[in-house]
């Protein structure tokens, strides 16, 4: 008999992704997408409820179906996602407590699947390079997403604790990045003018969206229990990250950030909190061993490649900067030809 | 440039220059500046930019005004990882730069030296950023350890800022070690310890005298004074070029000592030896160095 799988926060990128890869996956009999927004793509081969989980309705939903494994997507990562930072945590925080305590009452459930994020280590000097999944964070999120997160896993951890028949998994992604995937970080490096903080240079890590949905895929048909990083292999520093859009940079003073990333693109879903200007200062790193130990999971793209198909997908090169530099590179070659000749 | 460019070259044709002029090695290095073709590790090290832009400039520092006189290099092993513990001096860390810089010119395999600094570093702007580009880290365990296990040579000051924030008086005098937790990061990753002792630092900037109201107000560990700073202005940045000499002791093997790792007596008593060889080191090659400058 197949598995019954519930997917929150289908009607985005990523939990579309997750639906249709379960929808593929022979060992899945029934996959049902749940979010509060009809999907913009279709969803073929599973079933789609539009409902909210912060509604008790969500248990209805469970048990009628008899689901067996929840894959929670639906933590929303920006405000003008969700209309509001209030409407955000509402969404991010209730939701969460809601879709547990109904889970915890579904005798059907055996396993439960969360996709979180590397922002609960939060970012800073102190921090060291790679983060372990067993290591607290030196300076703790503070505000928005990140302590979304937080409170995410500390419901996700009690309900561990409540219902320890169920194995649960949270999955802490570094941040997604890839051809089609619309985030925060997609929307900062395509900014005309790309704004870094002035005397920092933040290193990243990123996750290939596919790679993310194969972890995410992974971590649901093993049924192990534990926290996972993943990221793709390596680190990109900001500054060369920015230099491979091709897009020109304005360093400014990590106090100002916010006020001139806000004029540069006013309406556009690039985060500027206080969290996420720390952690485009100081960067963050992850460490993935246990994944792949454990999980047996090892992105396929490294964060390097991801970033370049970020970049393809986008149609973002140092085009440019290119035909500058080999322009100047010629002729600089010429001259030291001509010069050496004549030696 | 008496042998270079023996091929007879084909304005029409490419052919591959077998060894690339050094303008040409520069222009690539713009090139894969400008288009982020470079690799950075996990900590942030960028060795193309350390190789080419970061350490050039330190070298004629290193060879004409320090004079710097590199022993025992050999000390250090070609591959595999290493902990190089050395004493500090000189009011800014101009000697863990030059350590770096004898390890990367003067080893046969150059080698980068991985130091392991304060948060304060990583917290200021411009050094911060630097010191990452340069391959350094914090100084935490997580760190010393991913780095040893990986087979870097990682280099720790112990005596920090007590160290090179000390009067000029007490020059050569080792400072307190700490609680030893590098001796038991190189003890769990069974690495080999090597206490390598640094002369001429402390003249650099003989530090007479130290503004601490104005630390305390900065934030930093001390405010110097010397006999050209703050009176000569930028001037007064300018450091004395005393004679170096470092030398690389004989290794500390530790695969013998991993039972020791949860005994924190025998930890403190191997990082006491350390600072004890570190010391008579010193000693010995101030006897050594005829002059001062």
């Amino acid at each position: 008999m197949g598995r019954v799988v519930l997917v929150t926060g289908a009607s985005r990128h990523l939990g579309g992704l997750m639906v249709r890869a379960l929808a593929r996956d022979p060992g899945v009999a029934r996959v049902i997408g749940v979010d509060v927004v009809p999907p913009h793509r279709p969803l073929p081969g599973a079933e789609f409820i539009r409902a909210d989980i912060r509604n008790p309705v969500i248990g209805k939903v469970l048990r009628s179906a008899d689901v067996d494994t929840v894959v929670h997507m639906g933590v929303i990562a920006t405000p003008m996602q969700a209309g509001g930072r209030t409407a955000m945590k509402e969404i991010n925080v209730i939701g969460t407590m809601q879709l547990l305590a109904a889970c915890q009452k579904a005798p059907s459930v055996t396993r439960v699947i969360v996709k979180s994020s590397s922002s609960v280590y939060g970012a800073g000097p102190r921090d060291p390079a790679l983060f372990t999944e067993d290591m607290s964070p030196q300076h703790p999120p503070t505000s928005g997403w990140a302590k979304d997160s937080v409170e995410v896993e500390g419901y996700v951890r009690g309900f561990a604790r409540r219902r320890p028949d169920v194995s649960v998994a949270i999955l802490r992604l570094a941040n997604v990045i890839g051809p089609r995937v619309e985030t925060a970080m997609t929307e900062y490096f395509t900014l005309p003018v790309v704004p870094t903080v002035l005397g920092y240079d933040a290193r990243l890590q990123f996750v290939h969206e596919d790679d993310a949905i194969s972890a995410l895929h992974r971590a649901t048909s093993s049924g192990i229990s534990g926290v996972f990083n993943i990221a793709g292999e390596g680190i990109i520093a900001l500054s060369q990250a920015v230099r491979r859009t091709g897009r020109p940079s304005v360093p400014v003073p990590g106090a100002l950030l916010g006020i001139v990333g806000r004029g540069i693109a006013p309406t556009r879903l690039v985060d500027f909190s206080r969290e996420q200007v720390r952690f485009l200062t100081y960067g963050r790193g992850i460490d993935t061993s246990r994944a792949t130990r454990d999980l047996g999971f090892t992105a396929r793209r490294s964060t390097a490649v991801a970033f370049d198909e970020f970049l393809g997908g986008y149609d973002l090169s140092p085009a440019l900067a290119e035909s500058v530099i080999s322009g100047v590179t010629s002729a600089a070659r010429m001259l030291t030809t001509r010069g050496g000749s004549r030696a | 440039m008496p042998d270079a460019r023996v091929i007879p070259l084909d304005p029409e044709g490419h052919q591959p220059t077998a060894t690339p002029s050094p303008r040409s090695t520069f222009w690539d290095f713009v090139r894969r500046r400008i288009m982020g073709n470079y690799v950075v590790d996990d900590f942030g090290f960028d060795a193309d930019l350390t190789e080419h832009l970061l350490l050039p400039p330190l070298r004629p520092l290193f060879e004409r005004w320090f004079r710097v006189e590199v022993r025992g290099i050999d000390r250090v092993p070609s591959e595999g990882g290493a902990l190089i513990v050395a004493n500090h001096s000189g009011t800014i860390a101009v000697d863990s730069v030059m350590t770096q810089m004898a390890l990367f010119d003067h080893h046969p395999a150059h080698r980068h030296l991985r130091m392991l600094g304060a948060d304060l570093v990583f917290d200021t702007p411009f050094v911060g950023e630097v010191a990452r580009k340069a391959g350094h880290t914090l100084a935490c365990m997580p760190d010393a350890q991913r780095l040893l296990s990986r087979g870097e040579v990682v280099g720790v000051w112990p005596e920090g800022f007590k160290g090179i924030g000390k009067p000029f008086s007490e020059r050569y005098k080792l400072q307190r070690f700490g609680r030893g937790g590098f001796v038991s990061a190189a003890l769990r990753a069974r690495v080999p310890i090597i206490p390598t002792a640094i002369v001429g630092a402390e003249e650099i900037y003989p530090m007479i005298g130290n503004i601490s109201p104005l630390a305390r107000l900065l934030g930093l560990p001390y405010v110097p004074v010397t006999p050209t700073f703050p009176w000569l202005g930028p001037l007064g940045l300018i450091p004395l070029p005393s004679r170096w000499i470092i030398e690389f002791g004989e290794p500390v093997h530790t695969e013998d000592l991993v039972g020791d790792i949860d005994d924190p007596m025998a930890v403190l008593e191997l990082t006491d030896a350390v600072r004890e060889r570190i010391q008579q080191s010193l000693y010995r090659l101030l006897v050594q160095r005829e002059s001062t400058f």
